[in-house]
């Protein structure tokens, strides 16, 4: 019988370090099904990445190895920067916005209103819809002259409504618009999830030394919420700055570059020029930006605890 | 703030006299509070339902009442044509059971191998474990579109791209699953399995028959995130299947939005609405697993 029972101490070492390598084996074989293609599939591919941002590796497979050349050329390329920018923008955008929304949406799915289950149903519908079926959806709605958007803002008096996804300046809001209305129901649930953690006595006792509803957020509820918010802002930061999908869908990029991001420049020279170790060199970029903000929320995070 | 909070609360501030107890206003207060509560639920449940119901109720219009100024909010008749034509002027079928083969089989796949490393990592003690474990955590912060073109690269040499191979094979071992699994199965007493190993049960016997019954809520959680996302996915069936046969829902409906010039939108609506009902659907049946699941693992925070 296999058993990972602490022996006895006057067992035999022979006998302990045998039980231990059984243990080593029945552990991997239990690791091994989901390892073994997490490994081929995610491991593998990040570390060809590194040696095909330092090659030419093209559509036919010929790969020369080229040093800093990918990187210089990034460095110069105008597109690049400006789909860099873009990511940035996006993130500054999108990050507070969805905190500021799906918080408030929580404390007030947290209250005992009537009707708070079928809210939260319908918060958490964009979620679980398509992106091609969401970006469909809202290309229509913010369509200049034929989109319900421009026509309620109009019958309110806006008489030159932005023309959104057609204009260079509103396109990247409408973008951000759209993904807020998409995720806020997902983090709504963690702040749910995380309000559930706040000690009623807490409100309790700040109540009964006379702090008010706003007063009793800021020294209550948001400290006791600093774990959720540190998660929610680590996953919004990823999220963001690997936004893809939904530009895709929705714009493409455009109108000219005015809302590509860092993903979409990868796919372009990937995927459509076949650059394919240029593209790689992007995606270096994107992948160093993704951990050193993460790193540093996390160095951060340990700092203000202390 | 609940009421039974507010009651409490009210009755302490009746015996702490020090204090104004401002009780009249305290239950206006209330009111008021109340009131504007409802009114931010109806505002916030109108901006997140109106999307939908604008798509539904184009889905019912004729193709030129969808453009069309001023707009046409509700269809004058209501068109269930489309839905019965949008069958036979797209490949929906062939795109639906693509998309139901690839999301049940990676979704199988997942929960599988998922739940069964899960175990390693949460009941086995092992050296290099951790580390593992850290690797597994780690490509959390590693965006896939970071690493699409070495991976596409790879898969093209071992020539399964193009083939709905691809697709399980790059979605059925996420470190989510793993994460999830082993999540639920800490909250799990050791206890169970220790007796259950003098009992002389092996430790694949411990996961198959006290671990997988007792951990049923979070392979419904998994299994239905899983499967949604598989559903809906994108990208990678775009980057991956060429070919119009292996096209999956997502795909399709976008080729129906890029490939005529004169796009039929109220047809087009029609199999939108048909490609988000069975997830609706599943969501509403799922509800409480989809919540719980997300809640979980938003817990390592």
């Amino acid at each position: 019988m296999t058993s990972t029972v602490a022996p006895p101490p006057n067992r035999p070492p022979r006998r302990r370090s045998a039980l231990r390598r059984r243990n080593t084996l029945i552990g991997w074989t239990f690791i091994l099904p989901n390892f073994a293609g997490f490994a081929a599939f995610t491991l593998v591919p990040v570390l060809i990445l590194f040696y095909m941002a330092f090659t030419n590796w093209n559509v036919f497979g010929k790969a020369d190895w080229v040093g800093f050349a990918n990187f210089q050329r990034l460095l110069g390329d105008g597109s690049f920067r400006i789909s860099f920018w873009n990511t940035i923008y996006y993130s500054v955008m999108h990050i507070p916005l969805t905190i500021v929304v799906s918080l408030g949406l929580a404390l007030l799915l947290n209250s005992k209103l009537r009707g708070v289950a079928f809210f939260r149903t319908a918060a958490f519908f964009p979620y679980i819809t398509s992106i091609v079926a969401i970006a469909v959806v809202w290309n229509l709605l913010f369509s200049p002259d034929f989109g319900p958007i421009n026509a309620v803002l109009r019958s309110i008096g806006i008489a030159h409504p932005p023309g959104w996804l057609t204009s260079k300046d509103w396109a990247l809001p409408a973008v951000v618009i759209v993904s807020t209305w998409r995720d806020m129901g997902y983090y709504m649930i963690l702040f749910l999830a995380g309000l559930q953690t706040v000690p009623r006595e807490l409100h309790e006792a700040a109540r009964v030394d006379g702090a008010n509803v706003w007063q009793r957020f800021l020294n209550v509820t948001l400290p006791c919420l600093r774990p959720t918010m540190f998660f929610v802002t680590v996953m919004l930061t990823i999220n963001s700055l690997k936004i893809f999908d939904l530009i895709l869908v929705m714009t493409n990029g455009g109108p000219g570059q005015a809302t590509m991001v860092l993903s979409q420049f990868i796919y372009r020279k990937g995927f459509v020029e076949s650059q394919f170790g240029y593209a790689s060199a992007a995606s270096v970029a994107l992948f160093l930006l993704c951990i050193i903000v993460t790193i540093a929320q996390f160095l951060w995070n340990k700092r203000r605890s202390v | 703030m609940s009421e039974t909070q507010l009651m409490v609360t009210g009755e302490k501030r009746m015996r702490r006299l020090s204090e104004p107890a401002p009780i009249g206003s305290s239950q206006g207060a209330r009111r008021v509070g109340r009131v504007f509560g409802y009114a931010a639920l109806i505002v916030a449940a109108i901006a997140l339902l109106a999307p939908f119901a604008w798509m539904l109720l184009s889905s019912l219009k004729t193709s030129n009442e969808v453009f069309s100024a001023p707009i046409v909010w509700w269809p004058e008749t209501f068109v269930w044509q489309n839905y019965l034509d949008i069958w036979s002027k797209s490949g929906m079928l062939t795109w639906i059971r693509n998309t139901l083969l690839l999301a049940v089989v990676v979704t199988f796949l997942q929960v599988l191998t998922g739940s069964f490393a899960a175990y390693g990592f949460s009941r086995m003690r092992f050296p290099g474990r951790d580390v593992l474990f850290l690797a597994y955590i780690g490509t959390i912060a590693v965006p896939w579109q970071s690493y699409m073109i070495p991976q596409f690269i790879l898969l093209s040499n071992l020539k399964v791209s193009n083939t709905l191979w691809a697709i399980i094979l790059i979605q059925a071992f996420g470190a989510f699953g793993v994460f999830l699994m082993k999540q639920y199965y800490e909250t799990i007493p050791e206890e169970l399995s220790e007796a259950a190993r003098l009992d002389g049960l092996s430790e694949y016997g411990i996961w198959r028959r006290i671990m997988i019954p007792l951990s049923v809520p979070a392979i419904a959680s998994l299994t239905l995130l899983t499967f949604v996302n598989t559903w809906n996915d994108y990208l990678g069936p775009l980057i991956y299947l060429r070919n119009p046969d292996l096209w999956t829902i997502q795909l399709g409906l976008k080729s129906f939005v890029s490939n005529l010039f004169d796009t039929n939108y109220a047809l087009l609506f029609a199999g939108l609405c048909i490609s988000v009902v069975p997830i609706a659907i599943i969501f509403m049946l799922g509800q409480k697993y989809f919540v719980e699941g997300i809640a979980t693992s938003g817990m390592k925070g």
